[in-house]
């Protein structure tokens, strides 16, 4: 396996190649956010609650907070249409001529990109987050830490997961673009990046908390808002962990299946 | 044994047919319907361990989809092909270690990195040895003098000289079987040169069999004494490039450039006259008059310049082509002529 350590080796030292705007973009990243809270504070003010759907205001604002790091592990940026478009393109075929295997290549790869990402952008995060400490739940137990970390890991594995499998669609259907851009608009809903889906009516909420989507960030950022009990949150991570494996083999399933489609019809 | 063998070699595609227009796509939802489009129909072949062999044919001929079912990217509908013992389709990592296909419009190298980190991937992925990665690596770039080059990036690197890196790329893990689609294609004259006489010395040093497509005749010329003439999916010729040249290329294209822009009217009414394009104008003269010929026009007329070339590669195909359509007429008067 020595082979994909080189390729992790080379992908950080390809993404330290554009490391001079990387500082400043990862403070825009939370400026959206700050509409969303203003929102909510609005919300808040008008309803006059203490509580909507089951968090304080603070917890709304450290909530959308929480968000940004789960999505720094489990948001795959142009997984999905960078695998299409090699299909489409036929850069599949290099991967294809040489001893290695492709999706194994692109996890290294996303592995390697992750890494820097979340190293570079503790520095910023750190900072917003100090910023924000009224808002933010108290330092995590040792448990509670863990538990974090073992949730983020499985949110990027799942998000790899999903992400691959809709780009793998690709070896049916020639143009799938806008079907993703259909496709992440949902994962933004129902993954609960738009907003807690606690807010969600209990008839839709039940539905919604059954697809993996939850598990990519609603979940993982409830744990780290230290909301779950430790019981609910072991379950969270064994519910995850069995979405990640049914989403690897229907992955292989989908590959192979594509590859025989590919070879069969034109490369 | 030989390297590659191929027999009754067929390949169907099924084409999605889109009608025209709004409603055409809208149809197409529904049924869709496909076309079979029959792109290799019954080539056989055998190229020996060592050889190099020129595959030519117009676009479309099926080239590159026989370049593709060798090197296992897609599979044939039907007949046998070997290389090395291996089928292609299976995709062997043991045989995937054996071969490259280098395509002149397809990279391989990590744009933003210099080309020697791609090495280095190319060096992991095929586990080379490390002694033997530094002598092939070092004997490459001497050969085709990109030492300097190698810790640029290779997006700052211009046409030829990626496609040099490209071509070392390729020959890392010492290749037994090298297929090149248009290795050359837009480079210009100087690097498709030093491509050239790398492929040359390289197939001798190691005895790669190479097989190899291009636009330039100039690339097949000097790099294959025996070609693959295909058209429509079929095989015309297999044999010799100098038996195709004599029997269909038997003529010379002179061009005249006359002094001041006047032509004499008696030499552009000419019944070999190609083209007129003042102050030029192209003539095609039988190779073995076309010396006589030309020095009899520079005595007779104020030329202020005169060209004689090989007529191109794709129109002597061309007429290889027409000739087994049974439209022989041009194939014909070229015989005449010569």
């Amino acid at each position: 396996m020595k082979k994909y350590w080189v390729v992790f080796r080379i992908a950080l030292s390809e993404r330290l190649v554009y490391r001079a705007d990387f500082f400043i973009s990862t403070f825009l990243r939370f400026i959206p956010i700050i509409t969303t809270i203003l929102l909510w504070k609005a919300i808040f003010d008008g309803s006059g609650k203490a509580q909507v759907g089951g968090l304080a205001y603070s917890q709304m604002v450290s909530y959308y907070l929480l968000v940004m790091v789960v999505r720094a592990f489990g948001s795959m940026p142009r997984l999905a249409t960078g695998i299409s478009t090699d299909i489409r393109d036929g850069e599949l075929r290099k991967y294809l001529l040489q001893p290695i295997d492709y999706l194994t290549y692109l996890v290294t790869l996303r592995i390697a990109h992750k890494l820097v990402y979340i190293v570079m952008a503790a520095g910023p995060y750190s900072i917003v987050f100090w910023l924000c400490r009224d808002y933010m739940p108290g330092w995590p137990s040792g448990v509670n830490a863990v538990l974090s970390v073992v949730t983020l890991v499985l949110a990027l594995c799942l998000g790899f997961g999903i992400n691959a499998l809709i780009g793998l669609m690709g070896f049916w259907f020639l143009e799938v673009a806008s079907f993703i851009h259909v496709f992440m608009t949902a994962q933004y809903f129902l993954s609960g990046h738009m907003f807690p889906l606690g807010l969600l009516p209990d008839g839709v909420q039940q539905w919604v908390l059954l697809l993996p989507f939850a598990y990519e960030t609603y979940y993982p950022t409830m744990i780290m808002l230290q909301r779950l009990e430790t019981g609910e949150a072991l379950r969270v991570i064994a519910v995850q962990f069995v979405w990640v494996c049914v989403l690897f083999v229907a992955g292989r399933v989908a590959w192979n299946r594509g590859l025989r489609r590919y070879a069969a019809f034109g490369g | 044994m030989a390297a590659i063998s191929v027999r009754q070699l067929k390949k169907v595609y099924k084409v999605h047919q889109k009608g025209q227009g709004l409603t055409g796509s809208i149809k197409s939802l529904f049924r869709r319907q496909y076309k079979h489009v029959q792109a290799v129909d019954g080539v056989s072949f055998e190229v020996e361990e060592g050889e190099m062999v020129g595959f030519l044919g117009p676009n479309g001929a099926g080239k590159t989809t026989t370049l593709k079912i060798l090197s296992g990217l897609i599979y044939p509908t039907e007949g046998e092909v070997q290389v090395l013992g291996f089928i292609p389709s299976r995709r062997d990592n043991a045989y995937r270690r054996q071969f490259a296909l280098l395509m002149g419009q397809k990279n391989q190298l990590w744009w933003d990195l210099p080309a020697v980190e791609s090495f280095r991937l190319h060096k992991e992925i095929y586990s080379i040895e490390d002694a033997k990665f530094e002598r092939v690596q070092g004997e490459l770039t001497e050969l085709l003098d990109v030492r300097d080059l190698l810790h640029q990036p290779v997006r700052e690197l211009s046409l030829g000289e990626r496609m040099k890196m490209e071509l070392i790329a390729a020959l890392l893990h010492s290749p037994s079987i090298l297929f090149l689609d248009e290795p050359t294609i837009g480079l210009d004259v100087v690097a498709q040169t030093s491509i050239r006489k790398c492929l040359r010395e390289y197939n001798e040093r190691r005895k790669v069999t190479i097989l190899l497509t291009s636009h330039y005749m100039q690339d097949i010329e000097s790099l294959c004494e025996r070609v693959l003439v295909i058209n429509d999916g079929k095989l015309i010729h297999d044999g010799l490039l100098a038996d195709i040249l004599d029997r269909l290329a038997g003529y010379k294209v002179l061009t005249l450039r006359f002094q001041n822009g006047r032509m004499p009217e008696e030499l552009t009414q000419r019944a070999d006259v190609v083209e007129v394009r003042p102050p030029q104008v192209t003539l095609r003269l039988p190779k073995s008059t076309a010396a006589k010929e030309a020095s009899r026009l520079l005595a007779r007329y104020d030329i202020s310049d005169l060209s004689v070339e090989d007529p191109p590669i794709e129109e002597v195909i061309a007429q290889m082509f027409r000739a087994r359509d049974g439209m022989a007429e041009s194939v014909v008067r070229t015989r005449d002529l010569s």
